[in-house]
């Protein structure tokens, strides 16, 4: 077991697989000698070579659309869009090539890429280095999506996402990236779709992902000093998601929580809200309660910015607004 | 003979691909007509003779990106008639198992990897397969068909720069139709030739007689040499024109009867066949033999289609994983 910080353990990931498997490489901007914006990749270059670490022009279309078309000869490239946002500017090759190679060709091909998509605000980065799309690529069946919110996550999931045969998209939260976990020495890939009791409690659940697990977490140390037990679930993996958890947990709380930074409207949370509804509706004593990120841009004065992303206080709210609803009835 | 010309058996060969397009495409509009095929159809007729031109020149292992105009390319690389008809009659047997349809047809025995919805869509796919041929050290090109419409969308200038700027074996084959689906050239972009878009990405840009078998495949053959021995990616636009409209169904009315009246006197099929005659002294009677194996094998792949089964409706929540996720398609 070793202390270290996501970014390494998502560094450890990409190297283990690249020693593992000649086909893996990974592709994207400054991610070669200057070891990515983040300083993710960083060594990576000298270790394996600039065949298999490709620094890229500035062409988020085709840095994916190449990695999807290496993958569909046999490659497993790791493409790196450098912030969530610019995605946007590869939606086809994620989207209309990518997600869709494997069904509208009867099975007979697979586009088995992984796609890292740097998410959630650094902190003062505004409109356009902030969002957390994550809904955009769960909406669109093809693709997996994974959030990892420790270092020992990142690693696991990432392992998983590059011997995925399908294309994967991993949620890296740029807060998250110096966030220091432990990382067992032998850790395997994570089975995808397997979720996690984060801390364990009877009276409701909340489920969180990406660096709002965290906020959720110290929400559920504040309700226990007020007497409410509160169970933290982390999905891990969007799609597929953990369904059978998400029951465990409403089996013992018969509450729900969900907390995430990206926008409440058609948010993901909006679909675990649904599936409790939907298919969980019996073990449920009160209303879902969303707690999320405004329906507005990621604005850039740090005060502003906080009042649209979910922290601690707005979550313990949200918990306690759920307890003394029960409490009235 | 230079070492790139073909004998007079491999002409007879593309005359004959050709007219398997062309037949093809046209036995297909009807029996879409007859209300067989349901989906969308783009017809190649006009074009034959850039496909062929370029696939006669490939070699084993190439790797193929199409468009949604793309049965053409298909045929000249030696796809199946039978299971193609079978994809557009939407049965079991069809290359895609009833999942894709015209726009979206493979064949990855033979390196095709895919007709492509997406005006665009195929280019940056067919740079990946180029920078995954050169990183396995593979001896073998891709190639990517598209047309003049799609020479205006930044997939095309993203993946040629990039391309370019690593030396992948890739050749981008530019049909200018003279149609950006219902836009002519001129309203669409300020050059008129494609090629010289090649110049801002440093790589060479050639213009071949798209309606030219043998100056397609002449083209085609250097950039394939080019591209093998690492000099990088060629541009080639074949200039041609399509006989009918952009779709089976569009009349084309945005087109002079004057225009499409002189490209019909240009058709690569029947100036091909005439050279053959005329050139090689080929008997009318070969051509002949040629168009009567042609409708056979035609009507034996309608026979095919027609005899598969359809797909039941539930095998629609199938493939959307490589594994399967139970339920995960339906909740």
């Amino acid at each position: 077991m070793r202390t270290i910080t996501y970014a390494a353990a998502i560094c450890e990931a990409l190297a283990e697989e690249m020693e593992r498997d000649d086909q893996v490489f990974l592709i994207g901007e400054d991610i070669g000698e200057s070891g990515g914006v983040f300083g993710v990749t960083k060594g990576l270059f000298g270790r394996f070579g600039g065949e298999r670490v490709l620094d890229t022009p500035i062409s988020e279309e085709a840095i994916v659309g190449a990695a999807v078309g290496a993958s569909l000869l046999g490659g497993r490239p790791v493409a790196e869009i450098m912030f969530s946002d610019f995605a946007t500017l590869a939606m086809d090759m994620i989207v209309n090539q990518a997600a869709k190679t494997h069904y509208m060709t009867g099975g007979r091909l697979t586009a088995p890429i992984t796609i890292r998509l740097v998410t959630g605000t650094a902190g003062a980065t505004a409109a356009q280095h902030s969002q957390s799309l994550e809904a955009w690529f769960t909406h669109t069946p093809g693709l997996k999506c994974v959030a990892p919110a420790t270092a020992a996550d990142a690693k696991a999931l990432m392992k998983a996402a590059i011997r995925d045969p399908d294309p994967v998209c991993i949620f890296e939260h740029k807060q998250l990236y110096f966030s220091k976990g432990d990382v067992p020495d032998d850790l395997e890939p994570a089975v995808l779709g397997e979720g996690r009791i984060v801390r364990e409690g009877t009276d409701v659940t909340v489920v969180a992902y990406l660096k709002t697990l965290h906020e959720a977490v110290t929400a559920a140390e504040t309700l226990a000093e007020e007497g409410v037990s509160v169970e933290v679930f982390d999905p891990r993996s969007l799609v597929p998601f953990d369904r059978e958890g998400l029951r465990a947990s409403l089996e013992k709380t018969g509450r729900l929580v969900i907390a995430h930074e990206a926008p409440q409207r058609g948010g993901f949370g909006a679909e675990i809200a649904a599936i409790a509804a939907g298919e969980l509706f019996d073990l449920l004593h009160a209303p879902v309660v969303r707690v999320c990120g405004t329906n507005t841009p990621m604005p850039y004065a740090p005060e502003l910015e906080g009042f649209v992303i979910p922290n601690a206080a707005r979550i313990a709210d949200g918990i306690r607004s759920l307890v003394a609803l029960e409490a009235t009835r | 003979m230079g070492k790139t010309e073909l004998s007079p058996a491999r002409h007879l060969e593309l005359y004959r691909d050709m007219l398997l397009i062309r037949r093809f495409e046209e036995k297909a509009a009807e029996l879409r007509m007859a209300g067989l095929i349901p989906g969308f159809l783009h017809p190649y007729i006009g074009q034959e003779a850039v496909a062929v031109g370029i696939c006669a020149a490939l070699g084993q292992g190439a790797a193929l990106t199409s468009t949604h105009r793309g049965h053409g390319h298909m045929l000249a690389r030696g796809a199946s008639p039978a299971r193609m008809y079978a994809e557009l009659y939407a049965r079991r047997d069809g290359y895609n198992r009833a999942k894709g349809g015209s726009l979206h047809m493979i064949d990855t025995e033979l390196g095709f990897l895919g007709a492509n919805g997406i005006v665009g869509g195929g280019i940056p796919l067919a740079t990946g397969a180029g920078l995954q041929l050169k990183r396995t050290g593979v001896k073998a090109v891709a190639v990517s068909f598209f047309g003049d419409g799609a020479t205006n969308e930044g997939a095309f200038h993203e993946s040629l720069n990039l391309a370019s700027l690593w030396k992948l074996p890739v050749l981008y084959v530019c049909e200018n139709n003279l149609y950006g689906e219902f836009t002519r050239q001129d309203r669409h972009q300020t050059v008129k030739d494609v090629a010289v878009r090649a110049a801002a990405y440093e790589m060479p840009g050639v213009i071949a007689d798209g309606n030219d078998v043998l100056d397609v495949h002449r083209v085609a053959a250097e950039a394939v040499a080019r591209a093998l021995a690492g000099d990088g990616p060629t541009l080639i636009e074949a200039k041609t024109y399509r006989h009918r409209g952009h779709y089976e169904g569009d009349m084309g009315a945005y087109r002079p009867p004057e225009e499409v009246a002189e490209w019909l006197a240009r058709d690569p099929i029947l100036t091909f066949g005439a050279r053959l005659v005329e050139l090689h002294g080929l008997p009318q009677e070969g051509l002949d033999a040629v168009a009567a194996e042609v409708e056979q094998t035609l009507l034996d792949a309608a026979a095919f289609a027609e005899a598969s089964p359809h797909p039941a409706p539930e095998e629609a929540l199938e493939d959307v994983y490589s594994e399967s996720y139970e339920g995960m398609a339906l909740r």
